[in-house]
């Protein structure tokens, strides 16, 4: 990935972008001239350097990856030698989308996961850092509090609100004093109309403290003379925050970004500790978990399902490989 | 216990630790077979002055060492070593299995190494696992899923165990056990049927009787239903359970044959007699109880065993919830009503058997059919049973007057049954009866029962013939 953002600068191959310690200065060095005067030991070590992590990066990020696209074109049950990879064309993705039940609910709640993080959760997050920011009293124990979920893997988090939501034992129904023979009663993880929405909190809440702390990272290093000029100016809170704190912290909005696309797309653990991603809580990352694990192997399905997934990435990341090319280039 | 996976996903680097260290434990065992090897044939002085010598294969690698222990074992009579892959990973049937490997080694002076999986685990790895370096021999279910793996290649038949063990079971067990090609793959150990639970006490208290037809049924789930109690406890979000109550209104309705051959995909989804299973399933729907797509088997249990529900299909395993012994003993059950119908007389139900099968290349072949054979015998799985009430014994040599009443009963509805079924994701192909396919339309039907179930079998008929031939 990163090839792309070295490469109109330098002559170098490819893969020597790996390698990130060739940048800034080292780059504009590294003319004709001066790269012919390294020594051979100098040579083997660039290429120890570089190769090595492009050696890695290939065989582990990229063969795959074709591996998977190459699969998604063929049947195979996982069961005897490549000869029994039969080829099929199109037709895994034919069925996934005219026969195969959970393909389009996924594809919804993949969005929605990615919306409801992009537009509730991470700027709920970010608000709550700005409060923080604020040294308000006790502010270290509302930090603590607020961040605790993160510490707790999305597995744990997922039993937690499982106990929550349960429909007879759960937390919130004993509270409510409903019984499964009442009219009144919900079905929190039953229901598939709104269980997505109640694991979208769980989620949610972890993923608030997680941006908040980030968040509250970057705050910190902004420079206050800069809140000061502003104030002075007659800038009010808000002005400040959008006009002066919000475009200094745009590496820390970027990352946060970036965590917010992740952490959307590969929504898994807590879906599939619910129900296995049945009934309401179909996501991809699940689809592909089931159609591959297990005795029902259908890997060349369960690849195309991934390269939906992937493509559905790129997305994203392309947009991100954009921006930080354009910087670099700059 | 449960029909299908369990809800654990398995993390990549779990699945790495353990393949290590079923790994290592099988290149220890290996290790060992080869000493025992090199001994026996020293002692026989069978002309090379060691192993490396007489051999091509490289001396001291595990496959050499452990093809020179079957030749050993092969000298007189079944020795050394063998190794069993158990999926019975709770602490109960963990101990009673290890029981059963003790006996063994008293009775026949050979070893059983049992590597233990977490069974969900177990299920999800199954096809790595056989394909790998599978002990010799492993845990499985009896129907499709045994007939699968022997038609993959990955199972090794045991037609000549049958030859030993076959009079020691009925027919149906021997049915269940042969593999498309006419040949025994299997070894029956348990199963338990799938029945209406109730509790004794509440019946009595409320006067309720067993109900003996579809109408009985329906007439005591509304008296029920007027006495402020859950008529009949539900749960579907493991996404198998609601199988058992489309399993069994589909033979009462349309016969076993109909089921098996719909299970093969010899008949169709789209079939009316489908539709009139749907139909039936829907008569009960406001007697059975609300929410069951976010309960759990377990919880839908504990309300029949608190006397909020008044009974319960499911497996007998359903007996696992009461923990406290004398509710365990309050519980009774009965073979689901009649429904008026030819096919009453066969009194079908969904019995699954769990058992054991033989490992593509067995290391000691001998060893593994021996403690087949036992496993095949009602001692065996009397040990078993002893720690595991709610099951009963294959075989017919079981010694069934330690049995408990609950048990008693439970061998009684299976031997009245004249077709034993296995259960929909036993006897249908796994990626059609697993969590991308019926468990999905059974969910659906069941999120809105009102609907008009010709498109969704429609869905249903063009899933499975999405799924192209099976292999």
């Amino acid at each position: 990935m990163a090839n792309h953002a070295v490469e109109p600068t330098s002559s170098a191959p490819p893969a020597a972008a790996d390698g990130a310690a060739l940048s800034g200065a080292a780059t504009q060095r590294r003319t004709r001239r001066r790269y012919s005067l390294l020594t051979g030991r100098d040579k083997i070590v660039l290429a120890l350097m570089v190769g090595i992590p492009a050696v890695i990066h290939i065989g582990l990020v990229w063969l795959p990856t074709l591996g998977s696209i190459l699969l998604s074109f063929t049947s195979w049950n996982g069961i005897g030698g490549l000869d029994r990879i039969k080829f099929v064309g199109v037709q895994n993705y034919v069925n996934l989308v005219t026969t195969y039940p959970a393909f389009w609910p996924a594809l919804q709640h993949n969005l929605l996961w990615l919306g409801v993080f992009l537009f509730i959760a991470t700027p709920i997050g970010i608000f709550l850092a700005v409060l923080l920011d604020k040294d308000i009293r006790g502010s270290r124990l509302y930090q603590s509090a607020l961040y605790m979920p993160v510490v707790l893997s999305l597995a744990i988090v997922g039993f937690i609100w499982e106990l929550q939501y349960s429909p007879d034992t759960g937390f919130i129904n004993n509270v409510l004093h409903t019984r499964s023979s009442d009219p009144t009663f919900i079905d929190w993880l039953g229901d598939s109309s709104i269980n997505i929405w109640a694991v979208l909190v769980a989620a949610s809440w972890r993923h608030i403290g997680y941006i908040m702390v980030l968040y509250l990272a970057g705050l910190k290093s902004v420079d206050q003379s800069l809140k000061e000029a502003a104030a002075i100016d007659g800038a009010n809170e808000r002005q400040i925050f959008f006009r002066v704190v919000f475009p200094v912290l745009r590496p820390i909005n970027i990352v946060v970004l970036v965590v917010t696309v992740i952490e959307s797309l590969r929504a898994f653990d807590i879906a599939y500790i619910i129900n296995r991603g049945l009934n309401g809580l179909e996501l991809l990352s699940i689809l592909i978990t089931n159609n591959i694990i297990g005795e029902a192997s259908r890997i060349g399905f369960g690849s195309a399902i991934a390269v939906v997934l992937l493509v559905i990435s790129l997305g994203p990341i392309l947009l991100y490989l954009t921006r930080a090319m354009r910087e670099e280039t700059a | 216990m449960a029909e299908s996976d369990t809800p654990r996903a398995p993390s990549p680097i779990d699945l790495a630790v353990r393949a290590i260290t079923r790994r290592d434990v099988l290149k220890g065992a290996a290790a060992v077979a080869g000493i025992a090897a090199t001994s026996g044939i020293l002692a026989a002085c069978s002309g090379g002055a060691s192993p490396a010598a007489s051999s091509a294969a490289p001396a001291g690698s595990a496959p050499a060492a452990s093809s020179g222990g079957s030749a050993a074992a092969s000298g007189g009579g079944a020795s050394g070593s063998t190794s069993l892959g158990s999926n019975y990973s709770d602490d109960v049937p963990k101990k009673a299995m290890q029981a059963v490997v003790d006996a063994f080694k008293q009775k026949s002076g050979i070893d059983v190494t049992v590597n233990t999986v977490e069974h969900g685990k177990f299920q999800d790895s199954i096809n790595s696992y056989l394909q790998g370096t599978p002990d010799d021999v492993f845990t499985w279910f009896a129907g499709h899923r045994m007939r699968f793996f022997a038609a993959q290649g990955l199972a090794t038949d045991i037609s000549d165990v049958w030859g030993q063990v076959g009079s020691n079971y009925a027919d149906a067990f021997k049915t269940a056990s042969t593999g498309d090609d006419g040949k025994q793959y299997f070894i029956p150990f348990y199963n338990y049927p799938w029945v209406i639970i109730y509790r004794k006490s509440l019946w009595s208290d409320k006067g309720y009787e067993q109900p003996k037809t579809w109408d009985d049924l329906k007439t005591l789930a509304g008296k029920m239903k007027s006495d402020g109690l859950i008529p009949i406890a539900f749960a579907d979000k493991d996404g198998w359970p609601a199988m058992g109550t489309f399993d069994i209104l589909n033979m009462r309705l349309n016969g076993y044959q109909f089921h098996v051959d719909l299970m093969n995909g010899k008949e169709k989804w789209s079939d009316p007699k489908v539709k009139s299973v749907f139909d039936a399933w829907k008569e009960i729907v406001p007697f059975l109880q609300t929410g069951a797509l976010g309960r759990t088997w377990q919880d839908a249990a504990q309300s029949m065993i608190k006397k909020q529900a008044g009974m319960y299909f499911l497996g007998t395993f359903a007996g696992e919830q009461a923990t406290n012994k004398a509710d365990h003993d309050d519980l009774d059950f009965f073979a689901f009503p009649t429904l008026g119908t030819q096919f009453d007389s066969e009194q079908a139900i969904d019995a699954p058997i769990d058992g054991f099968m033989l490992s593509k290349a067995p290391k000691n072949p001998d060893a593994a059919k021996a403690f087949l054979e036992y496993l095949a015998t009602g001692a065996a799985q009397g040990v078993f049973l002893a720690s595991s009430p709610n099951n009963v014994a294959a075989a017919k040599d079981a010694d069934t007057s330690k049995y408990s009443p609950f048990q008693q009963k439970m061998a009684e509805i299976i031997g009245a049954s004249q077709k034993i079924a296995q259960f929909l994701d036993r006897d249908a192909r796994p990626d059609f009866a697993g969590p991308n396919g019926m468990q999905h339309f059974l969910q659906a039907f069941l999120g809105s029962p009102d609907q008009d179930t010709t498109k969704l079998q429609g869905q249903i008929q063009s899933f499975y013939d999405s799924l192209g031939p099976e292999s």
